[in-house]
């Protein structure tokens, strides 16, 4: 046994180019163990090629990448297992149901059990209802979040999360980050990329932004956010969001979504106060 | 570890083998057109050929078996293309399971729903008045030939899925493998044909396998023919596989 390392993703001078175009040019960062760390950047910048040599679908040109302890390069196989992939597109079966596609990955990963596995992610991410329909039927979020169980079979303790909520209904959002959040809670480490800054913000312990190649900044929200001077005291009126009008007309069209419309009535009852 | 490979592959195998019995239309597009040939060769050209056979229908099918193979594996290219463009090819590369046992649930697939395909394209002869006194041997050599031809081509299938931009392209290869049958022995007796078609069609790869399962339906005794066509089968097979897998790596692991 390897002993337990404390950063489960160390990165450091990590390179790639396509052909002539160079991509990332010395790439670090480390992320903690049970921890969220994003991966901000524009589109184009290099995200999802970080993503992709981190889950061994391409080879660095050059640097040091260990992911759970074990090197990409010499230990991609071990890698493999550590960790789980949810694309920039949700990779699912279309024809499959929702059931089959979770069993699908369970039997591949040679668990006991496969069909109780599959109703108890159905279960988590509220998609009983839809246990039995062709994927092809389902709505943006149902897909994400089937994406999202499909990861979490077998329990790796590293996930990476491609842009996840990308074209995703501000409902879906939400949706999405509570089950990243509740998987940071029980101790898996995320990766996250993102385009979106709320998102880093709302999810993110540690933050670090990808551009021109490189990593410019990294740190906590907090770190990040004494690179500005200090706060001005300005007084505003406070608004209600657009994505809380949104909510509070809205509200939630399902069972599964009745805390996440309260929360946002809540927070718009607050800020209107 | 190769216990696990074929494990993988069996529920891999599995996942694709749904996907035709969900969406029956590719098993019927597929049989489709080799029948319609059939029906038209057999009720409008065929009283005007003479091939010395006793049914035109026997001479025919041979041909027109291979064609429903070409028809059937380019929707193998479509859907590794499929697989490729909706990130589930790299979802399951990213797992923990033998890497080639994806590429290998899409070959075996293939060659399940080609005796599928083949199975109703017989029945069909057998209705239009195909009759043949072979005995089990000969049956089990010609599906074992055509599981040969079948798997030649669905190498070639691999490449195209694997290197195509869209899915028309992905289905597009096997177009001039459709027509080759036409200009082989599977309709005419090459005889007729002028010169220059006439070597052609003697040296492709169709005319020794039409003339191979034709022999072996009609209980002639096989000439070398068998052979050449083994010959083909195998060398499109090794030469298909070699460049499937180079263009497999390169998609992998750039």
């Amino acid at each position: 046994m390897t002993p337990q390392p404390v950063q489960a993703i160390h990165v450091q001078g990590l390179e790639k180019s396509y052909k002539k175009l160079e991509v990332l040019r010395g790439v670090d960062f480390d992320v903690a163990q049970g921890s969220i760390f994003s991966l901000l950047g524009s589109n184009g910048a290099g995200k999802t090629t970080v993503v992709k040599i981190l889950s061994t679908l391409l080879k660095a040109d050059a640097g040091t990448v260990t992911v759970n302890g074990f090197d990409i390069a010499t230990q991609a196989a071990d890698v493999r297992k550590s960790i789980s992939l949810t694309g920039q597109f949700a990779a699912v079966d279309e024809i499959l149901s929702g059931r089959e596609n979770l069993v699908l990955v369970a039997r591949l990963r040679h668990l006991k059990d496969p069909g109780t596995i599959a109703d108890d992610l159905l279960d988590r991410f509220s998609l009983t209802h839809g246990a039995e329909r062709k994927v092809a039927t389902y709505s943006g979020g149902m897909r994400r979040r089937l994406d999202i169980a499909m990861s979490l079979i077998g329990n790796p303790p590293v996930i990476f999360l491609d842009e996840p909520t990308t074209g995703l209904d501000p409902q879906a959002r939400l949706e999405v980050w509570q089950a990243v959040k509740d998987l940071a809670a029980q101790g898996t480490t995320v990766l996250l990329t993102t385009q979106y800054l709320d998102e880093a913000e709302q999810l993110a312990d540690r933050i670090a932004i990808l551009h021109g190649g490189r990593i410019i900044v990294k740190g906590t929200l907090a770190e990040l956010k004494q690179l500005l001077p200090p706060a001005k005291v300005e007084y505003v009126e406070k608004q209600p969001t657009l994505e809380d009008v949104f909510f509070a007309i809205v509200g939630s069209d399902g069972k599964d979504s009745d805390a996440v419309a309260m929360n946002a009535a809540a927070r718009t009852r607050k800020e209107q106060r | 570890m190769t216990n696990h490979f074929f494990n993988e592959t069996a529920v891999l195998l599995g996942r694709s083998m749904r996907h035709i019995t969900r969406s029956m239309d590719t098993i019927i597009t597929v049989t489709i057109m080799p029948i319609v040939l059939m029906l038209l060769f057999v009720y409008v050209f065929g009283g005007a050929i003479h091939t010395g056979s006793e049914r035109y229908v026997t001479y025919l099918l041979p041909g027109i078996l291979l064609i429903t193979i070409a028809m059937g594996i380019s929707y193998t290219a479509v859907r590794l293309f499929t697989d490729m463009k909706s990130g589930i090819f790299e979802r399951l590369q990213s797992m923990p399971i033998a890497r080639s046992s994806v590429l290998w649930a899409h070959v075996l697939t293939s060659v399940v729903s080609n005796l599928i395909s083949l199975g109703v394209v017989v029945l069909v002869a057998l209705l239009l008045g195909f009759r043949s006194p072979a005995g089990v041997l000969a049956w089990l050599a010609v599906a074992g030939i055509l599981v040969l031809f079948t798997l030649a081509l669905t190498w070639i299938a691999v490449i195209a899925g694997l290197s195509a931009k869209t899915p028309e392209g992905a289905g597009a290869f096997s177009y001039p493998i459709i027509f080759l049958p036409f200009i082989s022995s599977a309709f005419v007796l090459t005889d007729t044909m002028p010169g220059p078609v006439r070597a052609f069609a003697g040296h492709q790869p169709v005319t020794s396998i039409v003339n191979t399962i034709r022999d072996l339906f009609t209980r002639q005794p096989v000439s070398t023919d068998i052979w050449i066509a083994l010959a083909w089968c195998l060398g499109i097979l090794i030469v298909a596989y070699t460049f499937a897998m180079l263009t497999y790596r390169r998609r992998i692991s750039k």
